[in-house]
Protein backbone atom coordinates (compact mmCIF):
# COMPACT_ATOMS: atom_id res chain seq x y z
CA UNK A 1 0.00 0.00 0.00
CA UNK A 2 1.72 3.44 -0.98
CA UNK A 3 1.37 6.42 0.70
CA UNK A 4 -0.41 9.50 -1.37
CA UNK A 5 1.39 12.65 -0.99
CA UNK A 6 -1.16 15.49 -0.49
CA UNK A 7 -0.03 19.80 -0.83
CA UNK A 8 -2.42 22.19 0.95
CA UNK A 9 -2.69 25.02 2.86
CA UNK A 10 -3.60 25.13 6.65
CA UNK A 11 -4.35 28.10 8.53
CA UNK A 12 -3.01 29.97 5.74
CA UNK A 13 0.63 28.00 6.11
CA UNK A 14 1.80 25.59 2.79
CA UNK A 15 1.35 22.27 4.54
CA UNK A 16 2.72 18.73 2.85
CA UNK A 17 1.84 15.36 4.07
CA UNK A 18 1.47 11.40 3.59
CA UNK A 19 -1.09 9.56 4.16
CA UNK A 20 -2.96 6.42 3.65
CA UNK A 21 -5.76 6.63 1.21
CA UNK A 22 -8.12 5.32 3.87
CA UNK A 23 -7.20 7.96 6.26
CA UNK A 24 -9.92 10.60 7.29
CA UNK A 25 -8.73 14.25 7.23
CA UNK A 26 -9.56 14.36 10.64
CA UNK A 27 -6.96 11.49 11.35
CA UNK A 28 -4.24 13.55 9.80
CA UNK A 29 -4.64 16.73 11.12
CA UNK A 30 -5.25 14.89 14.44
CA UNK A 31 -2.43 12.20 14.16
CA UNK A 32 -0.18 13.37 11.93
CA UNK A 33 0.37 17.08 11.67
CA UNK A 34 -0.34 17.37 15.62
CA UNK A 35 -3.77 19.48 15.17
CA UNK A 36 -5.58 18.06 17.91
CA UNK A 37 -8.38 20.91 18.45
CA UNK A 38 -10.71 19.27 15.88
CA UNK A 39 -12.25 16.49 17.89
CA UNK A 40 -13.30 13.18 17.03
CA UNK A 41 -16.96 12.80 18.60
CA UNK A 42 -18.68 10.33 16.30
CA UNK A 43 -16.61 9.51 13.02
CA UNK A 44 -20.14 9.59 11.28
CA UNK A 45 -20.76 12.98 10.06
CA UNK A 46 -23.65 13.21 13.34
CA UNK A 47 -21.54 15.55 16.03
CA UNK A 48 -20.07 17.97 14.34
CA UNK A 49 -17.03 18.40 16.76
CA UNK A 50 -14.43 17.36 13.67
CA UNK A 51 -15.75 20.58 11.55
CA UNK A 52 -13.20 22.53 9.86
CA UNK A 53 -13.72 24.85 6.45
CA UNK A 54 -11.99 22.91 2.70
CA UNK A 55 -12.16 26.07 0.49
CA UNK A 56 -14.18 28.30 2.87
CA UNK A 57 -17.08 25.34 3.38
CA UNK A 58 -17.70 24.12 6.54
CA UNK A 59 -17.47 20.62 6.39
CA UNK A 60 -16.95 17.11 8.62
CA UNK A 61 -13.27 16.48 8.74
CA UNK A 62 -14.36 12.58 9.90
CA UNK A 63 -16.38 12.71 6.83
CA UNK A 64 -13.49 13.54 4.15
CA UNK A 65 -10.57 11.73 3.07
CA UNK A 66 -6.65 13.54 3.38
CA UNK A 67 -6.23 12.28 0.12
CA UNK A 68 -9.01 14.83 -1.06
CA UNK A 69 -7.37 18.12 0.71
CA UNK A 70 -4.43 18.27 -2.46
CA UNK A 71 -4.66 21.79 -2.93
CA UNK A 72 -7.40 22.87 -0.91
CA UNK A 73 -7.22 25.84 1.20
CA UNK A 74 -8.34 24.10 4.92
CA UNK A 75 -9.09 26.44 8.49
CA UNK A 76 -9.04 24.65 11.50
CA UNK A 77 -9.69 25.59 15.23
CA UNK A 78 -6.02 26.05 15.63
CA UNK A 79 -6.31 29.28 13.43
CA UNK A 80 -9.39 31.27 14.72
CA UNK A 81 -6.98 33.57 17.47
CA UNK A 82 -4.62 35.70 16.33
CA UNK A 83 -1.77 35.06 18.71
CA UNK A 84 -2.51 35.66 22.33
CA UNK A 85 -5.63 37.66 21.11
CA UNK A 86 -8.81 35.59 20.90
CA UNK A 87 -11.09 35.63 18.37
CA UNK A 88 -14.58 37.61 19.36
CA UNK A 89 -16.12 34.34 19.31
CA UNK A 90 -13.90 32.79 21.80
CA UNK A 91 -14.11 35.52 23.55
CA UNK A 92 -17.85 35.57 24.24
CA UNK A 93 -18.09 31.58 25.24
CA UNK A 94 -15.61 32.20 27.92
CA UNK A 95 -17.71 35.43 28.88
CA UNK A 96 -21.47 33.38 28.33
CA UNK A 97 -20.02 30.46 29.75
CA UNK A 98 -20.77 28.76 26.39
CA UNK A 99 -18.89 25.58 26.86
CA UNK A 100 -18.71 22.96 29.78
CA UNK A 101 -16.22 19.96 29.30
CA UNK A 102 -15.32 21.67 26.08
CA UNK A 103 -15.21 18.83 23.60
CA UNK A 104 -17.74 19.93 21.30
CA UNK A 105 -16.18 23.81 21.48
CA UNK A 106 -13.71 23.95 19.04
CA UNK A 107 -16.40 22.63 16.37
CA UNK A 108 -18.96 25.43 16.89
CA UNK A 109 -16.79 27.78 17.21
CA UNK A 110 -15.61 27.07 13.59
CA UNK A 111 -19.15 26.16 12.37
CA UNK A 112 -20.08 29.81 14.27
CA UNK A 113 -17.46 31.67 13.11
CA UNK A 114 -18.23 30.11 9.34
CA UNK A 115 -21.98 31.45 9.74
CA UNK A 116 -21.01 35.23 11.04
CA UNK A 117 -18.63 35.18 7.99
CA UNK A 118 -21.72 34.58 5.82
CA UNK A 119 -24.50 36.54 7.63
CA UNK A 120 -23.18 39.12 10.18
CA UNK A 121 -26.52 39.63 11.70
CA UNK A 122 -28.32 36.18 12.30
CA UNK A 123 -31.53 35.72 14.14
CA UNK A 124 -31.44 33.02 16.70
CA UNK A 125 -33.52 30.74 14.81
CA UNK A 126 -30.67 31.18 12.29
CA UNK A 127 -27.91 30.03 14.50
CA UNK A 128 -29.65 27.42 15.89
CA UNK A 129 -30.37 26.12 12.25
CA UNK A 130 -27.14 26.49 11.50
CA UNK A 131 -25.28 24.93 14.43
CA UNK A 132 -27.96 21.81 14.27
CA UNK A 133 -25.15 19.25 12.98
CA UNK A 134 -23.21 20.36 16.40
CA UNK A 135 -24.21 18.30 19.62
CA UNK A 136 -23.46 19.14 22.98
CA UNK A 137 -23.91 16.72 25.84
CA UNK A 138 -23.19 19.84 28.08
CA UNK A 139 -24.69 22.94 27.77
CA UNK A 140 -28.05 22.79 26.24
CA UNK A 141 -27.38 25.36 23.66
CA UNK A 142 -29.04 27.99 24.92
CA UNK A 143 -25.77 29.46 26.24
CA UNK A 144 -24.48 28.33 23.26
CA UNK A 145 -26.26 30.29 21.01
CA UNK A 146 -26.71 33.39 23.03
CA UNK A 147 -22.04 33.81 22.61
CA UNK A 148 -22.77 33.39 19.15
CA UNK A 149 -25.42 36.52 19.36
CA UNK A 150 -22.71 38.23 21.25
CA UNK A 151 -20.15 37.41 19.08
CA UNK A 152 -22.07 38.78 16.10
CA UNK A 153 -23.04 41.97 18.15
CA UNK A 154 -19.55 42.57 18.88
CA UNK A 155 -17.91 41.91 15.51
CA UNK A 156 -20.85 44.29 13.84
CA UNK A 157 -19.98 46.91 16.52
CA UNK A 158 -16.05 46.60 15.82
CA UNK A 159 -16.93 46.96 11.97
CA UNK B 1 -7.24 0.76 -0.96
CA UNK B 2 -6.37 2.82 -3.58
CA UNK B 3 -6.86 6.24 -4.29
CA UNK B 4 -7.77 7.38 -7.79
CA UNK B 5 -8.61 10.96 -8.79
CA UNK B 6 -8.70 11.32 -12.29
CA UNK B 7 -8.52 14.51 -14.30
CA UNK B 8 -11.13 13.05 -17.09
CA UNK B 9 -14.63 11.70 -17.79
CA UNK B 10 -12.44 9.04 -19.70
CA UNK B 11 -10.21 8.65 -17.39
CA UNK B 12 -12.83 7.64 -15.12
CA UNK B 13 -14.67 5.12 -16.87
CA UNK B 14 -11.41 3.78 -18.24
CA UNK B 15 -10.75 2.88 -14.27
CA UNK B 16 -14.25 1.75 -13.05
CA UNK B 17 -14.20 -0.31 -16.27
CA UNK B 18 -10.57 -1.70 -15.76
CA UNK B 19 -10.16 -1.69 -12.33
CA UNK B 20 -10.36 -5.24 -10.76
CA UNK B 21 -12.10 -5.90 -7.44
CA UNK B 22 -14.73 -3.46 -5.75
CA UNK B 23 -14.16 0.36 -7.46
CA UNK B 24 -16.40 3.24 -5.69
CA UNK B 25 -17.10 6.40 -6.80
CA UNK B 26 -16.75 8.78 -3.96
CA UNK B 27 -19.06 12.56 -4.66
CA UNK B 28 -19.28 13.97 -1.27
CA UNK B 29 -18.46 11.20 0.82
CA UNK B 30 -21.12 11.88 3.54
CA UNK B 31 -22.67 8.18 2.44
CA UNK B 32 -19.41 6.62 1.68
CA UNK B 33 -17.58 7.50 4.50
CA UNK B 34 -19.56 6.50 7.09
CA UNK B 35 -19.58 2.85 5.08
CA UNK B 36 -16.25 2.64 5.08
CA UNK B 37 -15.30 3.59 8.56
CA UNK B 38 -18.67 0.96 9.88
CA UNK B 39 -16.93 -1.37 7.60
CA UNK B 40 -19.97 -2.45 5.67
CA UNK B 41 -18.22 -1.62 2.55
CA UNK B 42 -14.61 -2.55 1.56
CA UNK B 43 -13.25 -1.39 -1.76
CA UNK B 44 -10.18 -2.18 -3.16
CA UNK B 45 -10.32 1.63 -5.35
CA UNK B 46 -12.10 4.90 -3.90
CA UNK B 47 -12.34 6.65 -7.68
CA UNK B 48 -13.05 10.56 -6.91
CA UNK B 49 -14.39 12.53 -9.49
CA UNK B 50 -14.68 15.65 -7.55
CA UNK B 51 -11.28 16.63 -10.14
CA UNK B 52 -13.03 16.31 -13.45
CA UNK B 53 -13.28 19.56 -14.84
CA UNK B 54 -17.04 20.73 -14.57
CA UNK B 55 -18.55 18.57 -12.00
CA UNK B 56 -18.58 21.16 -9.79
CA UNK B 57 -20.68 23.80 -11.99
CA UNK B 58 -24.60 24.38 -12.29
CA UNK B 59 -24.72 25.25 -16.25
CA UNK B 60 -27.92 26.74 -17.62
CA UNK B 61 -29.05 24.54 -20.86
CA UNK B 62 -32.38 24.06 -22.75
CA UNK B 63 -33.74 26.82 -20.60
CA UNK B 64 -33.21 23.93 -17.85
CA UNK B 65 -30.14 23.50 -15.59
CA UNK B 66 -27.37 21.00 -15.78
CA UNK B 67 -25.83 20.33 -12.21
CA UNK B 68 -22.28 18.32 -12.22
CA UNK B 69 -21.94 15.48 -9.64
CA UNK B 70 -20.00 16.96 -7.71
CA UNK B 71 -22.44 20.24 -6.83
CA UNK B 72 -23.02 20.25 -3.48
CA UNK B 73 -26.57 20.85 -1.72
CA UNK B 74 -24.66 24.51 -0.48
CA UNK B 75 -24.00 25.56 -3.82
CA UNK B 76 -27.59 24.57 -5.29
CA UNK B 77 -29.80 26.83 -2.76
CA UNK B 78 -26.74 29.55 -3.37
CA UNK B 79 -28.11 29.29 -7.05
CA UNK B 80 -30.82 32.03 -7.47
CA UNK B 81 -31.81 31.34 -10.83
CA UNK B 82 -32.25 27.35 -10.47
CA UNK B 83 -33.73 27.82 -6.69
CA UNK B 84 -36.01 30.25 -8.44
CA UNK B 85 -37.17 27.62 -11.14
CA UNK B 86 -37.30 24.13 -9.10
CA UNK B 87 -37.47 25.50 -5.64
CA UNK B 88 -38.63 22.13 -4.32
CA UNK B 89 -35.93 20.22 -5.61
CA UNK B 90 -33.96 22.96 -4.06
CA UNK B 91 -35.47 22.67 -0.56
CA UNK B 92 -35.49 18.67 -0.72
CA UNK B 93 -31.79 18.98 -0.99
CA UNK B 94 -31.73 21.38 1.01
CA UNK B 95 -32.86 19.08 3.83
CA UNK B 96 -30.14 16.50 3.73
CA UNK B 97 -27.86 16.73 6.91
CA UNK B 98 -26.98 19.79 8.87
CA UNK B 99 -24.70 22.66 7.85
CA UNK B 100 -21.46 20.45 6.93
CA UNK B 101 -23.09 17.76 5.33
CA UNK B 102 -24.80 20.14 2.93
CA UNK B 103 -21.31 21.44 2.08
CA UNK B 104 -20.55 18.06 0.51
CA UNK B 105 -23.86 16.33 -0.02
CA UNK B 106 -24.77 16.04 -4.13
CA UNK B 107 -27.85 14.48 -5.95
CA UNK B 108 -26.16 11.96 -7.85
CA UNK B 109 -24.52 10.42 -4.38
CA UNK B 110 -28.29 10.83 -3.27
CA UNK B 111 -29.23 9.03 -5.95
CA UNK B 112 -26.97 6.32 -6.37
CA UNK B 113 -27.01 5.76 -2.55
CA UNK B 114 -30.23 4.14 -3.28
CA UNK B 115 -31.84 4.86 -0.12
CA UNK B 116 -35.73 4.59 -0.13
CA UNK B 117 -35.65 7.81 2.31
CA UNK B 118 -33.67 10.20 0.06
CA UNK B 119 -35.32 13.25 0.03
CA UNK B 120 -33.94 14.44 -2.80
CA UNK B 121 -34.74 12.03 -5.12
CA UNK B 122 -38.79 12.23 -4.87
CA UNK B 123 -38.41 15.94 -6.37
CA UNK B 124 -36.12 15.25 -8.82
CA UNK B 125 -38.73 12.58 -9.92
CA UNK B 126 -41.56 14.98 -10.12
CA UNK B 127 -39.16 17.39 -11.67
CA UNK B 128 -39.08 14.65 -14.63
CA UNK B 129 -34.74 15.35 -14.24
CA UNK B 130 -32.65 13.52 -16.45
CA UNK B 131 -29.08 11.64 -14.88
CA UNK B 132 -26.34 12.03 -17.60
CA UNK B 133 -24.64 8.40 -17.32
CA UNK B 134 -20.90 8.38 -18.56
CA UNK B 135 -19.92 5.06 -19.36
CA UNK B 136 -18.02 2.89 -21.89
CA UNK B 137 -20.19 3.48 -24.83
CA UNK B 138 -20.13 7.53 -24.24
CA UNK B 139 -23.02 9.39 -22.36
CA UNK B 140 -26.90 7.94 -21.70
CA UNK B 141 -29.49 10.54 -20.17
CA UNK B 142 -31.70 8.00 -18.30
CA UNK B 143 -34.81 9.42 -15.74
CA UNK B 144 -34.00 9.67 -12.23
CA UNK B 145 -36.82 7.57 -11.50
CA UNK B 146 -34.88 4.69 -13.22
CA UNK B 147 -31.78 4.72 -11.95
CA UNK B 148 -32.35 3.37 -8.12
CA UNK B 149 -34.14 -0.46 -8.34
CA UNK B 150 -34.24 -1.21 -4.61
CA UNK B 151 -32.24 -0.27 -1.32
CA UNK B 152 -28.53 0.31 -1.65
CA UNK B 153 -28.89 -1.14 -5.51
CA UNK B 154 -28.94 1.08 -8.99
CA UNK B 155 -29.38 0.36 -12.44
CA UNK B 156 -25.97 1.71 -13.62
CA UNK B 157 -23.25 -0.74 -15.13
CA UNK B 158 -19.70 -1.52 -14.59
CA UNK B 159 -17.72 1.12 -15.70
CA UNK B 160 -20.46 3.55 -15.25
CA UNK B 161 -20.88 6.72 -12.79
CA UNK B 162 -23.87 9.65 -13.32
CA UNK B 163 -21.36 12.78 -14.83
CA UNK B 164 -24.28 15.42 -14.24
CA UNK B 165 -28.03 15.68 -13.49
CA UNK B 166 -30.04 17.34 -15.46
CA UNK B 167 -33.26 19.88 -14.89
CA UNK B 168 -35.09 20.86 -17.50
CA UNK B 169 -36.69 23.80 -18.38
CA UNK B 170 -39.35 25.16 -16.08
CA UNK B 171 -42.76 25.82 -18.04
CA UNK B 172 -44.85 28.66 -17.46
CA UNK B 173 -46.80 28.75 -14.53
CA UNK B 174 -45.19 25.87 -12.86
CA UNK B 175 -44.24 24.90 -9.35
CA UNK B 176 -42.99 22.01 -7.29
CA UNK B 177 -42.82 21.15 -3.92
CA UNK B 178 -41.34 18.54 -1.14
CA UNK B 179 -42.25 18.06 2.40
CA UNK B 180 -41.43 14.91 4.70
CA UNK B 181 -42.21 13.79 7.89
CA UNK B 182 -39.77 13.37 10.50
CA UNK B 183 -40.42 12.88 14.41
CA UNK B 184 -37.63 16.06 15.02
CA UNK B 185 -37.31 19.58 13.51
CA UNK B 186 -33.90 18.51 11.74
CA UNK B 187 -31.32 15.96 11.33
CA UNK B 188 -33.42 12.73 10.89
CA UNK B 189 -34.28 10.87 7.85
CA UNK B 190 -38.09 10.67 6.41
CA UNK B 191 -40.07 8.53 7.46
CA UNK B 192 -42.38 9.92 4.77
CA UNK B 193 -41.39 12.42 1.76
CA UNK B 194 -43.49 13.07 -1.22
CA UNK B 195 -42.57 15.81 -3.98
CA UNK B 196 -45.47 17.47 -6.24
CA UNK B 197 -44.92 19.45 -9.60
CA UNK B 198 -47.21 20.94 -11.65
CA UNK B 199 -48.23 23.01 -14.69
CA UNK B 200 -51.39 25.59 -14.86
CA UNK B 201 -52.72 26.82 -17.60
CA UNK B 202 -54.11 30.19 -18.24
CA UNK B 203 -57.12 30.24 -16.03
CA UNK B 204 -54.92 28.15 -13.09
CA UNK B 205 -56.24 25.07 -13.58
CA UNK B 206 -53.44 22.10 -13.36
CA UNK B 207 -52.68 21.28 -17.12
CA UNK B 208 -49.36 18.42 -16.04
CA UNK B 209 -48.53 17.32 -12.71
CA UNK B 210 -46.16 14.62 -11.53
CA UNK B 211 -46.34 13.01 -7.82
CA UNK B 212 -43.57 11.10 -5.90
CA UNK B 213 -42.99 9.56 -2.87
CA UNK B 214 -40.14 8.62 -1.00
CA UNK B 215 -39.32 6.08 1.94
CA UNK B 216 -42.96 4.12 1.12
CA UNK B 217 -41.87 1.44 -0.62
CA UNK B 218 -38.43 -0.16 -1.69
CA UNK B 219 -37.18 2.60 -4.31
CA UNK B 220 -38.98 5.79 -4.96
CA UNK B 221 -42.59 5.87 -6.49
CA UNK B 222 -44.28 8.26 -8.95
CA UNK B 223 -48.08 7.99 -8.28
CA UNK B 224 -49.78 8.64 -11.97
CA UNK B 225 -53.49 8.10 -10.09
CA UNK B 226 -52.38 11.47 -8.00
CA UNK B 227 -51.28 13.35 -11.30
CA UNK B 228 -54.62 12.53 -12.68
CA UNK B 229 -56.18 13.68 -9.69
CA UNK B 230 -54.85 17.37 -10.13
CA UNK B 231 -55.34 17.50 -14.01
CA UNK B 232 -58.54 19.41 -14.23
CA UNK B 233 -58.57 21.15 -10.45
CA UNK B 234 -57.32 24.59 -9.28
CA UNK B 235 -56.47 21.96 -6.00
CA UNK B 236 -59.61 22.62 -4.00
CA UNK B 237 -60.97 20.12 -1.40
CA UNK B 238 -62.65 18.02 -3.47
CA UNK B 239 -59.23 17.50 -5.82
CA UNK B 240 -57.08 17.58 -2.67
CA UNK B 241 -59.18 14.23 -0.62
CA UNK B 242 -58.84 12.30 -3.74
CA UNK B 243 -54.72 13.18 -4.35
CA UNK B 244 -54.69 12.17 -0.25
CA UNK B 245 -56.76 9.06 -1.19
CA UNK B 246 -54.65 8.20 -4.20
CA UNK B 247 -51.24 8.63 -2.62
CA UNK B 248 -51.96 6.85 0.80
CA UNK B 249 -53.27 4.00 -1.68
CA UNK B 250 -49.46 3.61 -3.83
CA UNK B 251 -47.98 4.09 -0.46
CA UNK B 252 -46.32 0.10 0.33
CA UNK B 253 -44.21 1.30 3.56
CA UNK B 254 -42.28 -0.80 5.58
CA UNK B 255 -43.74 -1.26 9.79
CA UNK B 256 -40.68 -0.26 12.05
CA UNK B 257 -40.15 1.74 15.38
CA UNK B 258 -39.67 5.32 12.98
CA UNK B 259 -43.54 4.97 11.84
CA UNK B 260 -46.14 2.32 11.71
CA UNK B 261 -47.46 0.90 7.97
CA UNK B 262 -50.62 2.53 9.06
CA UNK B 263 -49.36 5.95 10.11
CA UNK B 264 -46.89 6.08 7.01
CA UNK B 265 -49.80 5.28 4.63
CA UNK B 266 -51.67 8.29 6.14
CA UNK B 267 -48.75 10.48 6.40
CA UNK B 268 -48.26 10.07 2.44
CA UNK B 269 -51.86 11.49 1.55
CA UNK B 270 -51.40 14.15 4.23
CA UNK B 271 -48.08 15.20 3.00
CA UNK B 272 -49.15 14.83 -0.69
CA UNK B 273 -51.84 17.54 0.07
CA UNK B 274 -50.03 20.01 1.48
CA UNK B 275 -47.00 19.83 -0.98
CA UNK B 276 -49.85 19.76 -3.66
CA UNK B 277 -50.85 23.17 -2.23
CA UNK B 278 -47.68 25.04 -1.95
CA UNK B 279 -46.59 23.65 -5.71
CA UNK B 280 -49.89 25.75 -6.75
CA UNK B 281 -49.14 29.08 -4.66
CA UNK B 282 -45.85 28.58 -6.60
CA UNK B 283 -47.62 28.22 -9.67
CA UNK B 284 -49.64 31.13 -9.31
CA UNK B 285 -47.05 33.41 -8.56
CA UNK B 286 -46.66 32.92 -5.30
CA UNK B 287 -43.12 32.83 -4.65
CA UNK B 288 -43.43 31.49 -0.77
C1 LIG C 1 -25.25 13.19 9.43
C2 LIG C 1 -25.89 12.80 8.13
C3 LIG C 1 -27.20 13.20 7.87
C4 LIG C 1 -27.82 12.84 6.67
N1 LIG C 1 -29.10 13.27 6.44
C5 LIG C 1 -29.74 12.92 5.30
C6 LIG C 1 -31.06 13.36 5.06
O1 LIG C 1 -31.68 14.07 5.86
N2 LIG C 1 -31.66 12.98 3.89
C7 LIG C 1 -31.02 12.21 2.98
O2 LIG C 1 -31.61 11.92 1.93
N3 LIG C 1 -29.74 11.80 3.17
C8 LIG C 1 -29.09 12.11 4.32
N4 LIG C 1 -27.80 11.69 4.54
C9 LIG C 1 -27.15 10.84 3.56
C10 LIG C 1 -26.23 11.56 2.55
O3 LIG C 1 -25.74 12.76 3.05
C11 LIG C 1 -26.95 11.82 1.21
O4 LIG C 1 -27.41 10.61 0.67
C12 LIG C 1 -26.03 12.54 0.19
O5 LIG C 1 -26.81 13.13 -0.82
C13 LIG C 1 -25.01 11.62 -0.45
O6 LIG C 1 -24.25 12.36 -1.38
P1 LIG C 1 -22.67 12.29 -1.42
O7 LIG C 1 -22.23 13.11 -2.57
O8 LIG C 1 -22.09 12.59 -0.11
O9 LIG C 1 -22.49 10.72 -1.75
P2 LIG C 1 -21.24 9.75 -1.58
O10 LIG C 1 -21.10 9.35 -0.16
O11 LIG C 1 -20.04 10.31 -2.25
O12 LIG C 1 -21.79 8.52 -2.44
C14 LIG C 1 -22.96 7.82 -2.06
C15 LIG C 1 -23.09 6.56 -2.94
O13 LIG C 1 -23.36 6.91 -4.29
C16 LIG C 1 -22.28 6.53 -5.13
N5 LIG C 1 -22.06 7.68 -6.01
C17 LIG C 1 -21.85 8.98 -5.61
N6 LIG C 1 -21.78 9.78 -6.68
C18 LIG C 1 -21.94 9.00 -7.78
C19 LIG C 1 -21.98 9.26 -9.18
N7 LIG C 1 -21.83 10.51 -9.65
N8 LIG C 1 -22.18 8.22 -10.02
C20 LIG C 1 -22.34 6.95 -9.53
N9 LIG C 1 -22.32 6.65 -8.22
C21 LIG C 1 -22.12 7.66 -7.35
C22 LIG C 1 -21.11 6.22 -4.23
O14 LIG C 1 -20.26 5.26 -4.79
C23 LIG C 1 -21.82 5.72 -2.99
O15 LIG C 1 -22.20 4.38 -3.12
C24 LIG C 1 -27.13 12.06 5.73
C25 LIG C 1 -25.81 11.66 5.97
C26 LIG C 1 -25.19 12.03 7.17
C27 LIG C 1 -23.78 11.60 7.43
S1 LIG D 1 -16.57 13.28 14.46
FE1 LIG D 1 -17.11 14.14 12.56
S2 LIG D 1 -19.17 14.61 12.86
FE2 LIG D 1 -18.70 13.56 14.71
S1 LIG E 1 -19.46 21.41 26.42
FE1 LIG E 1 -19.43 19.26 26.70
S2 LIG E 1 -20.24 18.58 24.81
FE2 LIG E 1 -20.51 20.67 24.66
Amino acid sequence: MSQIHVTTTINGDATEFLCEPEETLLDVLRDRLGLTGSKEGCGTGDCGACSVTVDGRLVCSCLMLGAEAQGARVETIEGMADGDDLHPLQQTFLDHAGLQCGICTPGILVAAKSLLERNPAPSEEEVRYWLAGNLCRCTGYDKIVRAVMAAADDMRRAS
Amino acid sequence: MRYEAPDSIEGAVGLLARTPGACHVLAGGTDLLVRLRSETLEPETILDIKRIPGMHEITPEDGGWRIGAAVSGAQINEHDGLCADWPGVAEAVGLIGSTQIQGRATLAGNLCNASPAADSVPAMVAAGALARIAGPDGTRDVPVAEVPTGPGKTSLDTGEFIASIFLPARPERSGDAYLRFIPRTEMDIAVVGCAVSLTLDADSTVDSARVALGAVGPTVVEVETAAEALVGTQVREGAQQQLATVCSAAARPIDDKRGTEHFRTHVAGVLARRAAAIAYARAKGDRA
